[in-house]
């Protein structure tokens, strides 16, 4: 017979211990069980769309909202399936992410960096994000793309445009579906020289950020590269509202063309004022002046109104496309909401669905696994034709396209009209191009 | 020497702007002795009843047009707005492209108004209470009227054409003997200046040759007389308020082909608006005028490439630099009354 030493004290202790383990927050367990962060245990999958809700980008994060929703439905069996019939992986199959129903949580970005990353924080600790994604400023992607590197989460970037995003500031575990400054530049510089001749003097005005930098380099070299002069670049605060004066002085610098690297409210201002000057009535060197604006964005060409007619730029989609991928969004997105989709919709939806893809073909939510599916994963169906998602430097390569403010548009959402499809072959750069030099992917976090 | 007259031609429309919202809060400050910081919010309000009238002339109904279809393959709706039903497409759409000049007219019984309720409704309760106390609750009215603003109308910037015959731009530099284009300026810029010279000549006329405007001008010099005379100045303050909102509303509404109005569009005038109420002097109306023009026309010089080149970022902290150089030699302002927020 044994004998048991039990004293009062030993109770007490192993007591402590073993309540203080039961009262450690669920997330801390989650986070510890599969070796990564937010390792889902039940069975539910929760992912935290981090998009502007309030501020100045408030409608493109309403819209971006309304296409998560819209993939979380989707992946979970309902509606019409939207994409995932037309998308070249068949992993998916309707039952949430690996048999887990997929469930979401919000953040509001504020369209500022360290209110996104308190968000992203809030939403990774406390609700137990897998995967966060979303953003419309490449600020606040770069910011929060660091945040999910160093928690070991997925970040699947929404609406951001800067070369950084998967340049200098790339990480290993962000992904980017949205097209770059450099891609704008390589589209659409061959049609500004088609349309508006080899022999031009650039004026640029450039937003005084990471965006506007790489976006006014990118455009600057490419035309640069077919014959046109860039006579100056101006950089303009962020918090500018009256652009007359940035403006006034173009027609007098000897330059028949002004691009305008702005986004947002920005270029809604920017391009009013400049059309009010007159200077689309205007002729330069015996040419007709013109106006040039690199990043499309349907949202903010209602802004613009009238002034948009005619105007150039790039967009990384258009809910006019007519493969089955696209033409499936729009039904989908259209019939819900009664409204066609953003490009930033667009990209968020695919983002969403490639996640939950990537996942399923992983076989585990663990983000290293999941970045290695993606990484180099060449697929179709989502709306820009053939798209890989390079390896080196997780970004997605695909066709890009030029577009032209409508001359009559038929209603409020007819503002664009596609000029070109540019081929994904056209706008390739190597993985060591000096404009997305200076930073390292690095290794996989999983947290945990 | 084109591009100095270039920039003091730009200077003049911000200047204007400027001025106006400045006049306004100098006339609530100098009667009410209220600093109010939703002022900014006054002149976007103006800038959406352009916006609201708009959206109420382009009131439509549908036509089915079935040789066209719409993003889901449905026979196009297209809308036809009921003006242009009633009085035909010309008139009609004359009607419609030139909301903004018929907007002056639905903003000013609006703004007087939303004046009246804002000062009767909350800001007549601090009138005794420090100025921090009035500015923290005028910033926060601020901030809940972009918020509902932008509830109701949705955060993009909405476009508000100026009509027709007025887009464009007049060219200067032929006129000046330059050469073509070397000075160019919108003709709704050159309106909106002569309209601010207009409603900034109304202003100073009705405080200088009227009974009304004596009294209120003697009320702001010694209240406490005013009242021993047997004159209910507190009614006449009243009434200034809704006139410095109806001013402010009024910038605000021919501001909004300048740039589309947005729920922002108030706080991004409201602190160099304040900041020229304080170069100019606190409670000095000329001071108000004249500091709003100077600090305009500054700011447009300080964007030229030149002076960018020699102090970058310069046009984004002119205005403050002007005013600490001004408050440092002149600690009243360019104008201001001695004993004005000194007690």
């Amino acid at each position: 017979m044994s004998k048991m030493d039990v004293t009062r004290r030993g109770v007490l202790k192993t007591g402590a211990v073993a309540g203080g383990g039961l009262m450690l927050p669920t997330y801390l367990r989650a986070a510890g069980h599969e070796g990564f962060t937010n390792a889902p245990t039940g069975s539910t999958v929760t992912l935290g769309f981090n998009v502007p809700q309030t501020g100045p980008y408030a409608d493109e994060g309403a819209d971006e909202l309304r296409a998560y929703e819209l993939a979380v439905e989707h992946l979970n069996g309902g509606g019409d399936g939207g994409m995932l019939p037309t998308f070249s992986s068949k992993a998916l199959e309707g039952n949430g992410i690996l048999g887990k129903k997929v469930e979401y949580v919000t953040g509001d970005t504020q369209t500022k960096s360290d209110a996104a990353r308190a968000s992203a924080k809030s939403m990774i600790e406390k609700d137990g994000a897998v995967m966060i994604t979303g953003g419309s400023s490449s600020g606040v992607a770069i910011a929060v793309q660091g945040l999910c590197q160093e928690a070991g989460v997925i970040f699947m970037a929404g609406l951001t445009h800067s070369n950084d995003t998967t340049g200098k500031d790339k990480k290993a575990n962000g992904f980017r579906h949205f097209f770059n400054g450099y891609m704008s530049g390589a589209a659409l510089a061959p049609v500004l020289a088609d349309v508006y001749g080899n022999d031009r003097k650039a004026y640029h005005l450039t937003a005084d950020y990471t965006w506007g930098w790489t976006q006014q380099e990118s455009i600057a070299a490419a035309t640069e590269a077919l014959g046109w002069e860039t006579v100056n670049n101006v950089l303009t605060p962020l918090a500018a509202t009256d652009f007359s004066s940035y403006i006034a002085p173009v027609l007098n610098s000897g330059a028949d063309v002004l691009v305008l690297n702005h986004y947002g409210g920005n270029m809604v201002n920017s391009l009013t004022n400049a059309v009010q000057f007159g200077l689309r009535d205007k002729t330069i060197n015996n040419k007709n002046f013109e106006i040039v604006v690199p990043l499309f964005s349907r949202l903010m060409a209602r802004g613009a109104g009238e002034n948009i007619k005619g105007i150039l730029g790039s967009t990384n989609w258009h809910w006019s496309l007519q493969d089955e991928g696209s033409k499936a969004f729009v039904k989908s997105f259209g019939t819900k909401y009664g409204f066609p989709p953003s490009q930033a919709a667009h990209t968020c939806y695919v983002q969403t669905i490639l996640y939950a893809d990537a996942v399923a073909r992983a076989g585990s939510f663990n983000p290293c696994a999941v970045a290695e599916a993606l990484e180099g994963f060449e697929f179709d169906g989502l709306g820009n034709g053939p798209t890989l998602y390079r390896a080196e430097d997780h970004q997605c390569f695909k066709d890009v396209l030029v577009v032209r403010g409508k001359e009559n548009p038929t209603s409020e959402f007819d503002l664009l009209e596609v000029v070109q499809v540019t081929p994904r072959a056209q706008v390739e750069y190597a993985p060591d191009h000096p404009m997305f030099a200076g930073g390292a992917l690095g290794t996989c976090n999983p947290g945990a | 020497m084109d591009a100095i007259l270039l920039q003091i031609l730009n200077g003049l429309d911000k200047g204007s702007a400027y001025a106006l919202i400045a006049l306004g809060l100098t006339l609530i400050f100098g009667t009410l002795g209220v600093v109010n910081f939703a002022h900014g919010a006054l002149f976007m309000i103006g800038a959406f009843c352009a916006v609201t009238l708009q959206r109420i002339l382009n009131l439509s109904y549908e036509v089915v047009d079935a040789t066209q279809t719409d993003f889901l393959g449905n026979p196009l709706k297209v809308k036809v707005p009921y003006v242009e039903a009633w009085f035909g497409p010309e008139m009609g759409g004359s009607i419609i492209d030139w909301s903004v000049p018929l907007a002056i007219l639905f903003a000013i019984p609006v703004m007087i108004f939303v004046g009246f309720a804002m000062e009767r409704g909350l800001i007549k309760h601090f009138y005794k209470r420090p100025h921090a106390d009035q500015i923290l609750v005028t910033f926060g009215l601020a901030i809940v009227l972009q918020e509902v603003v932008k509830y109701f109308y949705g955060a993009n910037p909405i476009p508000t054409g100026a009509p027709e015959a007025f887009r464009g731009s007049f060219d200067f530099g032929v006129l000046l003997g330059f050469d073509p284009n070397a000075i160019i300026y919108p003709y709704w810029r050159l309106i909106y200046f002569g309209f601010a010279a207009v409603i900034i000549g109304g202003v100073f006329s009705f405080l200088q040759f009227t009974t009304f405007g004596m009294v209120v001008r003697a009320g702001m010099a010694d209240r406490e007389t005013v009242g021993l005379l047997g004159i209910n100045i507190d009614k006449r303050f009243t009434f200034m308020f809704g006139l410095a909102a109806a001013v402010a509303g009024l910038a605000g509404v021919m501001y909004a082909p300048i740039n589309s109005p947005n729920y922002h569009m108030g706080m991004d005038f409201l602190v160099l608006s304040f900041v020229v109420v304080v170069v100019g002097g606190m409670g000095s109306l000329p001071g108000a005028v004249a500091a709003g023009f100077l600090l305009g026309i500054l700011e447009s010089f300080a964007s030229m490439n030149e002076i960018k080149s020699i102090i970058p970022g310069i046009d984004q902290i002119i205005i403050y630099v002007v005013a600490i150089i001004i408050l440092l030699t002149r600690p009243r302002g360019l104008m201001g009354r001695k004993g004005v927020m000194e007690d």
